[in-house]
């Protein structure tokens, strides 16, 4: 994080939008700092789309401020147009028109930026410049939003689960591209229900649970904060373990059981897992399977909802 | 970067994309261009004018062929009796001339024909006189024939003007229509005005594009008409260029209209059809609308596409001008104002 920079491409307060009977947004609060990658995590359902599409002045919220680069859509909405990249969940551009038209079509729209061809080559698409956007697989496509975004040369560019539905290569090589944004300075606001994505793309994020963000800080910040540091993942086949002697050795915070599995959130790794080991030989139980990470983003979703990410 | 092309403003990059999307789609261009030829060319040729027709009839002896072959009309045939029999009992000829029996008087004639078929009345009356005129009868009064057969007049001439209306109410509704639905759709809509394009730009673009198409919607169909059948252009083609270009605004802001708010290409599909069958068979596409009861005429009057047929017809057969043309510009006019000015309203670009 640039501590130098204070100044904040995007502020949000008390934000609140209510669809029908559903509450989508619910007060919610957000700051993001010029040259930073913030990520909004959390799962399908938790008003992240809304959130994003309210700073993005496609939606209307129902109260609450939305300060964009000092600017309001109320008022400054011709001039924001033209420094935001935006990129959506699910568009599907025009199939007919190739990857150049497209770009130029869009560039078109703005008052300055990089050309089409530029813009091509920011997104490693110059093998497909005059193939069918129909023809496109979908990790293409989803370079080829960037892409759009891109070509207004944005001061904030906004990315609705850039890598939703792609297959792992494809994900991984838009992580490329966006590091690369980063390292470029630009400020990027990211929405993702998977945590590795956050994790890795994001200086800071915040958890979004039932259109509330639920914490909020860098991810070692926030995985820090829940006081694990491990997790050990072990299972014994068929035979039966008590758990009370395992929570009661030192350094285990938690202990539950998972599709047969049983998962503890130990503080120091190189203590617990001996300690397992031994406590397991004592109950006479075979390991069949032991495995250990580091706690990640996903562990701290767990320990503040008792739910997992995906699982809605 | 200050230096821009004209091929980069927004405008010319969003009808670009209308021209792409419509010369990629191969069955865009068959619908809109070759299926009216067809269809004119079908009706074109089942209703063209026959020459009138020449009526087959037999007589018995070679006097009296020869005094029947003066009528132009008759296809005369010298039979033997008995085959002149068996002819008319088949229907091969129309009426059989024979000379009356031994013993009456004057040489007298027998025509032999069935009176209750309207062409052996009519072979009789023919047969008659030419044998009456042979025989040296003169005219009380001499009779001249003016033959109206000039184009103008035909069906294919009432046809192509309807054609012309309806390809065009087609063309600018499905058109603009069916890729706005599309987008919809698609969230390409809510993509493109996430961009700071200016909105009115993409409406726009739909109509400069039908603009631009306009010669061959109505060119193909016109043209066919002129080079094939000789159909007349009497009044100032400038009147007839106007109108058609009324028409296509009129049109495409009900395009605009209909997919305004509608998500689904099934939804859109229903709500176009609803809005053009009832025109298709109202407006005197085929058909003159006069035959409708004289209570609906004022609805069908006020109809957008019998505003255009008329206009076009009046134009092309009757020699009409802007001035006759205004009543029907007046509609078309209120049309496209009372559609664009809801559509502008009712629009929802997500």
């Amino acid at each position: 994080m640039q501590a130098s920079q204070t100044q904040a491409a995007l502020r949000v307060r008390n934000l609140r939008k209510t669809y029908k009977d559903v509450v989508a947004v619910d007060g919610l609060d957000l700051e993001i700092l010029s040259g930073e990658c913030f990520g909004l995590l959390g799962p399908n359902g938790a008003g992240k789309t809304t959130t994003i599409e309210i700073c993005e002045g496609l939606t209307e919220a129902d109260s609450g401020e939305v300060d964009v680069l000092g600017l309001r859509w109320s008022s400054d909405a011709p001039a924001l147009r033209q420094k935001l990249g935006i990129q959506l969940q699910e568009t599907q551009l025009a199939e007919k028109l190739t990857v150049f038209e497209t770009l130029r079509l869009f560039r078109s729209f703005f008052h300055q930026g990089p050309g089409a061809e530029d813009a091509i080559r920011m997104v490693q698409l110059e093998e497909k410049r005059d193939a069918r956007v129909g023809a496109l697989s979908g990790g293409q496509k989803q370079r080829l939003a960037l892409a759009c975004a891109l070509v207004g040369d944005p001061e904030l560019l906004f990315l609705d689960e850039p890598t939703t539905g792609l297959d792992p290569q494809a994900r991984r090589q838009l992580w490329d591209l966006i590091e690369e944004f980063k390292a470029a300075g630009r400020t990027i606001l990211l929405t993702t229900h998977y945590m590795d994505e956050a994790e890795q793309l994001c200086g800071r994020v915040a958890i979004m649970d039932h259109g509330k963000t639920i914490a909020q800080g860098t991810p070692r910040e926030l995985i820090a904060s829940i006081g694990v540091e491990h997790v050990v993942e072990f299972s014994a086949g068929n035979t039966a373990v008590d758990l009370s002697g395992i929570r009661a050795m030192a350094g285990v915070r938690d202990v539950r059981t998972e599709n047969g599995s049983v998962l503890l959130q130990v503080t120091e790794l190189h203590k617990a897992v001996p300690g397992l080991l031994d406590e397991l030989t004592r109950q006479g139980v075979p390991l069949t399977e032991l495995r250990t990470h580091s706690a990640t983003l996903e562990d701290v979703f767990v320990h503040l909802t008792g739910r997992h990410l995906r699982d809605e | 970067m200050s230096k821009r092309n004209f091929t980069d403003h927004a405008l010319v990059q969003l009808t670009l994309m209308r021209m792409r999307e419509f010369i990629r789609e191969p069955e865009a261009l068959f619908w809109s261009m070759i299926f009216p030829i067809a269809l004119a060319a079908g009706l074109g040729i089942a209703f063209r004018n026959r020459p009138p027709e020449v009526l087959k009839i037999a007589a018995v002896t070679p006097r009296l062929a020869e005094a029947l072959r003066q009528e132009k009309l008759l296809d005369v045939t010298q039979l033997p009796p008995e085959l002149a029999e068996q002819f008319i009992r088949t229907g091969k000829v129309a009426l059989v001339a024979e000379p009356a029996a031994e013993g009456s008087s004057n040489g007298g004639i027998v025509y032999r024909y069935d009176d209750t078929n309207p062409e052996g009345r009519q072979a009789r009356m023919l047969a008659d006189q030419a044998i009456q005129r042979a025989s040296g009868r003169q005219d009380a009064v001499s009779g001249n024939d003016q033959i109206m057969r000039e184009p103008g007049s035909r069906y294919i001439d009432f046809l192509i003007p309807g054609l012309i209306g309806m390809g065009i109410m087609g063309n600018s509704i499905w058109g603009p229509g069916f890729s706005i639905v599309d987008a919809r759709r698609k969230k390409l809509l809510k993509r493109i005005v996430a961009t700071p394009m200016p909105k009115h730009y993409y409406l726009l673009s739909f109509l400069v594009w039908r603009m631009i198409l306009l010669p061959v919607d109505v060119g193909v169909p016109l043209g066919f008409g002129v080079l094939v059948f000789g159909i007349p252009l009497r009044g100032p083609f400038i009147a007839l260029v106007a109108t058609c270009v009324l028409a296509t605004l009129a049109f495409s802001a009900g395009g605009l209209l209909i997919a305004s708010r509608v998500r689904t290409i099934e939804a859109a599909s229903g709500l176009m059809n609803l809005s053009m069958v009832p025109m298709w068979i109202l407006s005197g596409v085929f058909f003159s609308s006069q035959r409708f009861p004289d209570l609906v005429q004022p609805a069908i009057k006020a109809l957008p596409l019998t505003a255009v047929i008329d206009a076009l017809r009046a134009n092309m057969l009757q020699g009409s001008g802007f001035a006759q043309m205004a009543p029907q510009a007046a509609v078309l006019g209120a049309w496209l104002v009372v559609c664009f000015g809801l559509a502008l309203r009712l629009f929802r670009w997500r």
